[in-house]
């Protein structure tokens, strides 16, 4: 890390800071390590929201920094779930089948073992035989090769084409949607070898810590999150400082002017993609294992969507932002519909927030959009006076560049 | 429209009102109630939740159990299942309910399996499923495969000489699963590969016009066709609609559907599908006194445009066999109640004795209903009680294992290698 | 009906003492169990024995009990017609029709017979119907004959052919006549004849009739059996392959079955005793190999079945044929029959193709509507709306609330339809007014309020009108389907909706290139600045635009509704599928949004086609194709040109 990095990014330290205190706080609350006082399912919910955090820097690099409103980060997202999900699975499964297997008279050949193993991650579905994905199921190491490897590729290939044939701004928002809507329809279909609609389950128990509670797996799973969100933000915070920041952003403003600068604007924007996918895969394992089920609903096009909104409320362009956005709106929206806000009576009618949170959500994200552009971390500037350059009029002459109002850096 | 009133206790816990003799309870008796009231499934899952709330009514009214009130915590999953297995384990651990009742879809259960083995919890499933599975900790109230799938096809091969099967599904597990048991059912009945067509579509199509047009054409080497469908939810609507455009009569092709009730019905003008058929372990129109005073009960609760069906008369049974149980055993402990549910009797709304097994299934008698112009069905054919079979003798695979959670201690027992193949679900 | 019952009844006053010796209550006491509780399996017995007994009051008889209007009284299994009486039953006897009592409901048991009683019931009805004066008789014994085609039908129809007064009628007993024939007549020559009158006619019943008459039994054989029909001779490694054909010998009892895999391990388990199986550690047995070298010393010892070679199974396979026989004995007849079916096998492809091109052409139309709003909004003035499908379920529940007020189906939908273009027209216009004014050149930020929007008034409407399914009815004259053959169909409803697309796209056509407001919004479209300047108020033509593809959407919602289901969530299904659509085909047109409504609707029927176990497959390579199509040619099919194209 360059000298002065931190220093020019003072907000780094805060937020990691702040970020120790929190996993601190939690640790001494928990009820493996701590008083008690969190439930593990509240622990899980804090380390799942960790994971979301993650995912929403990642989303706030490509959208807020980058330009590019991806409405498929999810999909990659699940992806890495399910390639940390298989070995989960096969482990999980291998160790049920040899155990089992062990009584018989006669000692299975290698093949029975696989079959059986099968059989059972499979018989739920009506089939017995091991799809090819599931090749490098049994090893740990090339599955969490999986994690990375494959939302990297995806979004490689994916990126080269939309960029190379210059689809931009809400073309490619659509073009991205697509892709996500086209990756859960495949995982839904039976044949994908993915289990279909029920997709992987019973994540949350680990092959090999059978006996450690889950109190004990929630925690650990909690500090992996904490741990992979701090890296995270070190590594975005990275990318978007010094020279590369500034072309990325320079993207997002005016693409056509970065070009003519003599920079190869397809590299970049790859390069962003590319990256936020791969980290959107980790935090994907890192969120299911919590979870304890994937299957193809999560990457239905309206989790993307969410993850927009997410980062749009917690304002754009600034990481913290995105972290604040995504842990705000995900434990509000599960306060809401699990029935933690009281009814409000009008008299006339009562107001049941499980019916109208969404409501509620949609009004306020429009209003976020029309009044508060800069979202949540727009309070921040109210303490630290941001060094926000004067700029006037548009960043550029078509309509398809962004304009004053959506570069709020 | 009326909104639903009843909402108000999709807030986490709703008391119900406390009867003054019962109050002072040391230990409260706690009931889960664990079903989704958003999302896509709220159709289906809301009226179970009301019924769960009725049939704890009607028990507080009777004197509790075990000289304390019932409380429900009621709880929505918002048909988010990896937040099935969330609200399952806080149920259990931060309200300490003594038993659980929810769950519709098959991932759902699924999500929640893992976290009620690990917290020895207490659930009851009240929908039918595709079997293949018998979990310590669950009872299965709903129909196994053997239980409806299984009788319904019979009715087709014997009584309407059905020699060409259209097996139409919506794309998840529990068409999977039952549509494969079926077809090795049919092989070894003699119906061959190519005369059975299998069709896949996915949650909420609309667009049957090709689908009906290719069963139609299944009719041309002469032999009686029939449907058999586990469409599941909204797409039936579009599907009946197509089928009664086409003019397919239930007399030329009839359909029976498994995931079609009186509340799917609704929906639907249903003039034009009168005969076609629906196989469930209840319906509405069953005539007896019990299932007289429930529906009235129901009515008056909910409304008199609300209709009763399968998956709540499930909840009936499950729930009066939980109160049986923990009556017997003197305790809502989860072991004590296991043991004493086996066994157990109860009074089915359409005539008959339910029993449970100690494969967690229940033996109930399995209806055929031909659809009427009202959106009822006229029941035309009930069988004796069926034992519901966890494991499907139809699948090689499957046909080898037992579960007897009784004698044998075991929800997956290998009968050839003689070996308990594992104790907690394959989820 | 009441002639019936007068020659029954003056039947019976004429023959009393017949009646009293034979009547059809001790008839049927005779089968009590086989009548109140009737299955299609011993059904056969009870008819039987009806028929013989000449009875008058059979038919009769037999039309109630298919109707479900036959009761039994539970304490002495006796059987009554009822007809209700408050809620209590009159009882009337079944033989002379008189009123014999009243009981209340519990003490007596509906009898409902299943449908393949009925069908059986219908089959015995025929001899009694086919010659009725009541022309729906006539038409049930036609319908009843035409599901289960007998050889005893044939002589009767063809008697009841002639005195036929009704000719359309007449002409369905010729043709079901002419396929008894083919079937069931006497000679050759006559059998031949009428498969070739049948060979012009595609309809599915004559398919059936001819494919029965061309049943093939697939059998196995040292040599070609003498005299036998045959269809086909199989060679093996091309039609069948070898393990299938090994299975038929062993079906036939001409060669052993071989030991599988599971059949040695069962067999070794078996022979297994303290820890070694033929004096072999069971430890080493872990590989097939190792498994059926002790199997074969098993074998040796004569403990199991010795496992047949590989050489000589394929030398039984090789010594034996196997072929596809006729069960039709006289190759005259399968000859003419296959001649005739291969004729109408040509014919049904075409009209097969035909009948995929109408659910093409019907589901882009499908998509069109559903699209074409949006290509207004979007195509034209660029505004991306993610509430467009919300427009399309506020339109439904337009439609289903008209409905609750206005019973009648087709006064209810003329009602509907401007009804749900003003409510979603005004939607529109607020929205525009209330978000999207403020948003012009944020595309992104639309984008997203828009989204906001959407599941604001997904869960609005949730609120209202639950979550179940709410009925939209088309009118009795959109029931039905449009049949020109037995194989092309359409139903009147997706008509309706294919000429409401075109319409649509002749109104927006027409508003946009002849109207004064058309010519405004493609100068604001083009440049604002330029058309405030010549005195054209761009807000107020972006509200009208805006309305305008909103209500569209409305109108799109109404005609969606008839044909597929009402739920809040229905707008979500479309919405994807519309900006595709519209993206695909080109933005800022709407012959473009045509073209990809049409390429899409034809893809995906296409694409189903190849693999029609599976929709779900056809929609993800369907949008495969679209992310692909759309690099390739990201400006859509109908690209604009010059100036108007915007860069």
């Amino acid at each position: 890390m360059k000298p002065g990095f931190l220093s020019q990014n003072p907000s780094v330290l805060w937020f990691l800071a702040a970020l120790g205190l929190f996993t601190l706080g939690v640790t001494v609350l928990a009820e493996a390590t701590g008083t008690g006082a969190l439930s593990t399912s509240f622990v899980k919910t804090l380390g799942k929201t960790l994971c979301l955090c993650l995912i929403a820097i990642a989303m706030d690099v490509v959208w807020g920094y980058c330009g590019i409103l991806s409405l498929g980060h999810f999909a990659f997202f699940g992806i890495g779930g399910y390639a940390i999900g298989m070995w989960l699975m096969y482990a999980r499964t291998e160790a049920i089948v040899s155990e089992s297997m062990a009584a018989a008279v006669i000692p299975p050949t290698d093949q029975e073992v696989i079959d059986a193993i099968g059989t059972q991650i499979f018989g739920v579905v009506g089939s017995s035989e091991f799809p090819v994905i599931w090749a490098f199921s049994d090893s740990l190491f090339l599955q969490l090769l999986m994690v990375v490897l494959i939302p990297g590729l995806l979004a490689l290939v994916f990126g080269w084409l939309a960029f190379r044939s210059r689809v931009t701004g809400v073309y490619l928002s659509i073009l991205t949607q697509a892709m996500t809507l086209a990756l859960s329809l495949y995982l839904f279909q039976n044949d994908s070898g993915l289990r279909g609609n029920n997709g992987l389950s019973g994540l949350q128990n680990i092959p090999g810590f059978e006996d450690t509670p889950q109190s004990m797996i929630s925690i650990a799973f909690f500090w992996a999150s904490a741990l992979a969100l701090g890296l995270g933000y070190l590594l975005f915070a990275f990318v978007t400082s010094g020279k590369m920041g500034s072309v990325i952003r320079g993207i997002r403003d005016d693409e056509a002017r970065v070009r003519f600068l003599g920079y190869h604007v397809e590299s970049y924007k790859l390069f962003v993609f590319t990256l936020t996918a791969v980290i959107a895969g980790i935090a994907g394992a890192l969120y299911y294992p919590q979870a304890g089920i994937i299957n193809p609903a999560e990457i239905a096009p309206i989790a993307s969507i969410y993850l927009a909104v997410w980062v749009a409320i917690g304002g754009r362009g600034r990481l913290y932002g995105a972290v604040i956005g995504a842990a705000f709106v995900s434990l509000l929206s599960s306060w809401f519909t699990g029935g933690g806000a009281p009814n409000v009576n009008l008299g006339v009618y009562t107001i049941q927030w499980t019916d109208w949170w969404l409501v509620l959500l949609g009004l306020s994200f429009v209003a976020v959009t029309l009044f508060a552009p800069k979202g949540i971390g727009g309070l921040f500037d109210a303490i630290a006076v941001r060094r926000t350059p004067e700029r006037v009029g548009d960043y550029g002459p078509d309509k398809g560049a962004l304009r004053q109002e959506e570069g709020t850096e | 429209m009326k909104m639903k009133s009843l909402l108000g206790a999709a807030s986490a816990v709703a008391m119900l009102s406390a009867a003054p003799a019962l109050a002072e309870c040391a230990d409260p008796v706690k009931v889960g109630v664990l079903h989704s009231l958003s999302g896509t499934m709220a159709i289906s899952e809301t009226t179970l939740k009301d019924t769960m709330l009725l049939l704890i009514e009607e028990q507080n009214a009777k004197g509790g159990l075990l000289g304390c009130e019932i409380e429900a915590v009621v709880v929505d999953p918002a048909s988010d299942w990896p937040l099935f297995a969330e609200k399952a384990r806080e149920l259990l651990t931060v309200h300490d309910v003594d038993v659980i009742f929810g769950n519709w879809t098959s991932v759902s259960r699924k999500s929640v399996l893992p976290v009620i083995e690990e917290l020895n919890g207490l659930l009851f499933y009240p929908v039918q499923y595709e079997g293949e599975e018998s979990s310590k900790n669950v009872f299965y109230t709903g129909a196994a495969p053997n239980q409806q799938a299984i009788p319904a096809t019979d009715y087709f091969l014997d009584e309407l000489g059905v020699e060409k099967f259209a097996l139409l599904g919506t794309d998840y597990v529990y068409p999977r699963t039952t549509n494969n048991i079926l077809e090795s059912y049919l092989k070894s009945k003699g119906i061959a590969e190519e005369d059975i067509f299998v069709n896949y579509t996915p949650f909420g199509h609309s667009d049957w016009a090709t689908i009906v047009a290719d069963v139609v054409a299944l009719g041309e080497d002469g032999k009686q066709v029939g449907v058999i469908s586990t469409i599941n939810g909204d797409a039936n609507i579009g599907f009946y609609k197509e089928l009664a455009a086409a003019g397919i009569s239930a007399d030329d092709i009839p359909v029976v559907a498994f995931s079609v009730g009186e509340e799917e019905l609704s929906g639907l003008d249903t003039t034009n599908l009168v005969g076609h058929l629906a196989a469930w372990n209840y319906f509405q129109s069953a005539e007896g006194e019990a299932n007289e005073a429930w529906v009235e009960a129901w009515k008056a609760k909910m409304g008199e445009e609300r209709v009763t069906n399968d998956p709540m008369e499930a909840h009936y049974i499950g729930f009066n066999m939980w109160v049986n149980a923990a009556t017997e055993a003197g305790t809502t402990d989860v072991d004590a109640v296991r043991a004493a549910m086996y066994g157990q009797e109860f009074p089915n709304l359409t005539g008959g004795t339910a029993v449970m097994l100690p494969n967690h299934h229940l033996a109930k008698p399995v209806l055929i209903g031909e659809i009427t112009e009202d959106g009822q069905f006229d029941i035309i054919s009930q069988t004796t009680e069926v034992p519901g079979d966890a494991w499907t003798d139809y699948l090689p695979e499957s046909a080898v294992l037992v579960s007897d959670w009784k004698e044998l201690g075991c929800g997956m027992y290998n009968t050839e290698t003689k070996t308990c193949v594992q104790l907690t679900s394959n989820y | 009906m009441f002639r019936t019952i007068l020659i029954i009844l003056a039947v019976c006053l004429a023959a009393p003492s017949i009646a009293s010796a034979q009547d059809l209550q001790s008839i049927l006491q005779s089968h009590q169990k086989l009548v109140a509780k009737p299955s299609a399996k011993t059904v056969g017995t009870v008819l039987d024995d009806l028929a013989a007994s000449g009875l008058s009051g059979t038919a009769d008889f037999l039309e109630r009990w298919r109707n479900k209007e036959l009761w039994v009284r539970t304490e002495d299994g006796l059987f009554f017609y009822t007809t209700a009486d408050g809620s209590d039953l009159t009882l009337l006897d079944i033989d002379t029709g008189e009123t014999v009592g009243t009981a209340i409901k519990k003490d007596l048991k509906q009898i409902r017979p299943n449908g393949g009683v009925r069908k059986a019931i219908a089959s015995a009805l025929v001899q009694f119907q086919l010659s009725d004066p009541d022309i729906a008789r006539r038409t049930a014994a036609v319908d009843a004959i035409a599901r289960a085609m007998t050889a005893d039908q044939l002589a009767p129809l063809q008697a009841a052919i002639d005195n036929e007064p009704d000719a359309a009628l007449k002409a369905r007993k010729t043709r079901l006549a002419g396929m008894l024939a083919a079937s069931f007549a006497d000679t050759t020559e006559a059998r031949v004849a009428a498969i070739q009158a049948l060979s012009d006619d595609i309809s599915v019943d004559v398919r059936a009739v001819l494919n029965q008459i061309l049943t093939t039994k697939r059998a196995t054989a040292a040599a070609l059996p003498e005299g036998a029909n045959i269809a086909a001779q199989l060679t093996v490694g091309q039609d069948i392959s070898e393990t299938e054909a090994y299975a038929m010998l062993v079906d036939a009892d001409l060669a052993p079955a071989r030991v599988s895999a599971s059949d040695i391990l069962s067999a070794l388990t078996a022979n297994a005793s303290d820890g070694r199986v033929a004096d072999t550690p069971v430890g080493t047995l872990n590989t097939l190999e190792a498994r059926a070298k002790v199997y074969d010393t098993l074998a040796a010892a004569g403990t199991v079945p010795t496992r047949i070679t590989d050489a000589e199974a394929q030398r039984l396979i090789e010594t034996h044929v196997y072929f596809d026989a006729y069960i039709e004995k006289d190759p005259a007849i399968t000859q003419a029959a296959r001649l005739a079916l291969d004729g109408i096998e040509t014919r049904v492809a075409v009209s097969q193709a035909a009948d995929l091109t109408l659910d093409a052409l019907s589901l882009a139309s499908i998509y069109f509507l559903a699209a074409i709003g949006l290509a207004v909004t979007f195509g034209v003035m660029g505004v991306i709306n993610m509430a467009h499908g919300e427009f399309i379920m506020m339109g439904a529940y337009t439609g289903y609330v008209v409905q609750l007020f206005i019973p009648n189906y087709t006064a209810s939908i003329i009602v509907a339809l401007p009804l749900a273009f003003a409510v979603t027209f005004a939607a529109g216009v607020a929205m525009e007014r209330l978000v999207i004014r403020w948003l012009y050149h944020r595309p992104l930020e639309t984008l997203l309020a828009t989204f906001g929007i959407s599941i604001a008034l997904q869960q609005l409407a949730k609120n209202i009108f639950g979550t179940q399914a709410r009925p939209l009815t088309s009118p009795a004259w959109l029931d039905g389907a449009w049949v020109i053959n037995d194989v092309i169909a359409i139903s009147y409803i997706r008509i309706a909706i294919f000429v409401l697309a075109l319409i649509f796209l002749a109104l927006i056509v027409w508003i946009l290139r002849k109207t004064r407001l058309g010519l405004e919004v493609r100068a604001v479209t083009q440049n604002p600045g330029m058309a405030a300047s010549m005195g054209i108020n761009p807000d107020r033509i972006n509200m009208l635009t805006f309305g305008l593809g909103s209500g569209i959407a409305g109108i799109a919602g109404v005609a969606i509704g008839l044909y597929a289901k009402v739920t809040s969530e229905m707008g979500a299904d479309y919405i994807v599928q519309s900006f595709m659509t519209v993206v695909v085909g080109g933005v800022g047109n709407v012959w473009g949004t045509l073209a990809g409504a049409t390429m899409i609707g034809f893809l995906q029927k296409g694409i189903e086609w190849f693999n029609p176990s599976n929709t779900l497959a056809a929609q993800t390579y369907m949008i495969l194709f679209i992310i692909l199509f759309i690099q390739f040619r990201p400006k859509g099919i109908v690209a604009l040109k010059g100036r108007a194209a915007g860069d």
